[in-house]
């Protein structure tokens, strides 16, 4: 057994999943190990399972997302769980009710877990101290997206074997997104070496205290390396404030063939969704089976996001007045 | 023949402006100081005097804050002026001045005349008010300087808002001669700045937008130019940064009419008080990185920075208690700002009278108010405090009706026993032992 097995062994010691930063090695490779058998269990047609059974999952979403709150919904509703999904416009909220108004009513029909997203960043956390069951955090502002990082990283690991001395480059919007900073955290906790890509006007301020490398030129930052994840450019950012134009963006930091040729011959090509074809990556590339694992992240995404909801309900919980 | 005569004995009489620090007494007149120094009363008091054996604590000015919001008119949920007077007097404050940022604006005479009349009927501290530099605070048009001055507004400030525009301030400080008045800029170019927190590591780890330090430094450089070509009178509020306090130093070595003061939370706190998303330690601007840190507190030790101010900053739990970008920045102040200052002559960076001297002298200057000082004469302002009494500082005894502050549990040297105005008591510590009786 090495020092890993024994440190998984242990499980994952959090009543929530709030982010990435702050687990340890064997937290993450303990809820990828679980997230991998429920890949192939769910790869059995009529797979159903019941260690959610009786218990209630709430997705509360107040930023629109079609994608992942279908896999939080799948994810909980074959393990048994009972869902519902509630969609609150946050223009609204703003208005009257406040998020801790918000918590508290929903904790009062004590669910089970709720899986929240947020667009402000710490929303998440501080929504979680006000509630008696597990919260997941199912993205807040520019902060976290943990089960991104974590359905990122069972996808390298299904195809790579391990992460730990992998090059990977991260490209793309770094300042204003959550994916690259669970993933950061989650690829140097894990011994990964990363470099970030993006224009310096989408590089947040002291990004190498983070244990990355940042790189202003794809060719440059992308040679040698084995995993490039790619980020969705927000529309909003395209228009001259933060990039002159899409075409130059794309010209130069839209991932095509020609500027994939630096990495490694093998190297898998990954975007967290929904992409912006010809924006950040080539729709050819992007749709190329050899080099794009982009469907498959989504195909992982439900079974980490099984072992999370199994984790976080399994033992004594937080309903029982944590 | 006076109605109140009273002689505080066994005294450290502290005076900042005559650099009087001595054991001693002091004797007042109903509203006046009549007579002070170490050989009063050696001889004993007179009959008809009411004697206060002071018990060997610090008498000194009462402390004068030179920024305060007071939420009233328009939130008086969060403060009123009858509240924050008499906090303030438990902070050991004998006068106060508010930021126009009320609903409304304090921008016409109309406004200076309601705090004027709310302010005489406060119990505690003195109230005076700032009005705005611009029409609403839009950064536009001017406010009538010369009528609002004579109102009683004791300079003109956009509170949280900088004035932006070059060409307005320019103005401002031109329009300002005519009246002497005093131009007060919220330090923070406002394009860049106005982020949730310091721009820096902790901002890009907790994904919130950042405010970086180049954006004070950026438009004080920008006024001071301004300040060189017309000659107004101007003062940087909360300076925050080491650029900053840079260019203020060389700015005042030159002889240009700067002043500048900052709060006990930027040279007690840096951005990591921020931790995980703690809305209590949001501030305008926001809390520096360490080196700023260490740099206002050199600055206030050694007189770069005129004054400290508890930049007072009364919020409800329902301003607070949001996502972090959503919440109302800012701290109620008025109750720590004597323990927090304290911190400075404790660590041995300041003597007991330097630190005195930025809370009454350094703003009273600034202000140009008579007040501030222990002379014959002058009026009867005065704060007596143990300045070793250990405390753990409570934002729930605060007096204030906000208690939103950073400092809960926070250990602090300093206690206020008793303040006065006008000789008048207006504030007298619950536990008073002998020395206070």
């Amino acid at each position: 057994m090495t020092a890993l097995d024994i440190a998984s062994s242990l499980g994952y010691g959090h009543r929530h999943l709030l982010g990435i930063e702050g687990l340890k090695a064997g937290e993450i490779t303990y809820l990828l190990n679980l997230a991998d058998r429920y890949v192939e269990l769910n790869r059995l047609s009529g797979a159903k399972r019941d260690v959610l059974a009786g218990l209630t999952v709430i997705n509360l979403f107040f930023e629109n997302s079609t994608r992942t709150r279908t896999s939080f919904e799948l994810a909980a509703k074959r393990l048994g769980a009972n869902v519902v999904n509630m969609s609150v416009a946050w223009s609204s909220i703003k208005k009257g009710e406040t998020l801790i108004d918000t918590a508290m009513t929903l904790n009062a029909m004590h669910p089970d877990v709720l899986v929240v997203r947020h667009p402000d960043s710490g929303a998440v956390k501080l929504l979680s101290e006000k509630v008696n069951g597990a919260v997941i955090n199912a993205g807040d502002g520019s902060h976290e997206h943990p089960t991104q990082a974590l359905l990122d990283a069972l996808t390298i690991r299904r195809r790579r074997g391990d992460l730990a001395g992998l090059q990977v480059a991260i490209c793309g919007d770094i300042a204003h997104s959550r994916v690259a900073r669970s993933n950061i955290h989650l690829l140097t906790t894990m011994g990964a070496r990363v470099r970030v890509i993006a224009p310096p006007t989408l590089l947040p301020a002291q990004i190498d205290c983070m244990g990355v490398e940042s790189f202003y030129d794809m060719r440059e930052g992308l040679k040698d390396c084995d995993i490039v994840m790619m980020l969705r450019l927000q529309s909003e950012r395209m228009q001259g404030s933060y990039v002159p134009s899409v075409r130059e963006y794309f010209r130069f930091f839209g991932l095509d063939r020609e500027k994939l040729q630096a990495a490694k011959d093998d190297a898998l090509v990954m975007h967290p969704g929904p992409m912006n074809r010809g924006v950040e990556i080539d729709s050819e590339l992007a749709d190329d089976l050899h080099r794009s694992v982009i469907r498959e992240q989504v195909e992982m995404g439900v079974a980490v996001r099984m072992a999370c909801l199994e984790v976080l309900t399994s033992g004594p919980r937080g309903g029982l007045g944590q | 023949m006076p109605k109140y005569r009273r002689a505080y004995v066994n005294a450290r009489l502290l005076d900042p402006e005559s650099g009087l620090d001595a054991a001693g007494a002091l004797y007042t007149e109903d509203g006046h100081i009549k007579d002070l120094g170490p050989g009063l009363f050696a001889e004993g008091t007179p009959d008809g005097v009411e004697v206060v054996d002071c018990g060997g604590a610090c008498l000194a000015p009462g402390l004068i804050d030179m920024r305060v919001q007071l939420r009233d008119p328009g939130e008086e949920h969060k403060e009123t002026i009858a509240s924050a007077s008499r906090a303030a007097a438990s902070g050991g404050l004998t006068t106060m001045v508010a930021l126009p940022n009320t609903i409304p604006v304090i921008d016409d005479v109309a406004g200076v005349a309601y705090i004027a009349r709310l302010a005489r009927g406060a119990k505690g501290a003195k109230v005076f008010t700032y009005a705005a530099v611009t029409r609403g605070m839009a950064g536009e048009q001017l406010t009538e300087f010369g009528m609002l001055q004579e109102y009683g507004a004791q300079g003109f400030t956009d509170g949280l808002k900088a004035v932006a525009s070059a060409q307005v301030m320019r103005r401002a400080l031109a329009y300002a001669r005519s009246f002497d008045s005093l131009i007060i800029q919220h330090p923070e170019e406002p394009t860049l700045g106005g982020g949730d927190m310091n721009g820096g590591e902790l901002a890009t780890r907790l994904g919130l937008s950042g405010s970086p330090a180049v954006a004070e430094v950026i438009l004080v450089e920008r006024d001071l130019r301004l300040v060189e070509i017309t000659g107004g009178r101007y003062h940087v509020a909360h300076v925050t940064t080491a650029a900053a306090l840079e260019a203020i130093a060389k700015a005042k070595a030159r002889g240009l009419p700067v002043t500048c003061d900052t709060a006990p939370h930027y040279f007690t706190l840096n951005e990591n008080a921020v931790g995980d998303y703690r809305t209590f330690a949001k501030v305008s601007p926001p809390l520096r990185s360490e080196a700023d840190r260490q740099a206002v507190e050199d600055a206030v030790a050694d007189g770069t920075i005129d004054a400290v101010a508890s930049d007072h900053a009364p919020h409800d739990q329902e301003s607070k208690r949001l996502p972090f970008s959503m919440a109302e920045p800012g701290i109620s102040g008025l109750e720590t700002l004597l323990p927090l200052s304290l911190a400075l002559y404790h660590k041995g960076k300041m003597t007991l009278l330097e630190v005195a001297a930025r809370m009454t002298s350094g703003p009273a200057g600034i202000l140009g108010l008579d007040i501030g000082r222990l002379a014959k004469g002058a009026p009867a302002d005065m704060v007596l405090f143990d300045p070793d009494a250990p405390i753990l500082i409570d934002p729930d005894s605060f007096i204030s009706r906000s208690k939103n502050s950073p400092f809960e549990g926070h250990p602090a040297q300093g206690r206020v026993l008793r303040t006065l105005v006008d000789g008048r008591t207006i504030f007298r510590a619950e536990t008073s032992e002998d020395a206070l009786r």
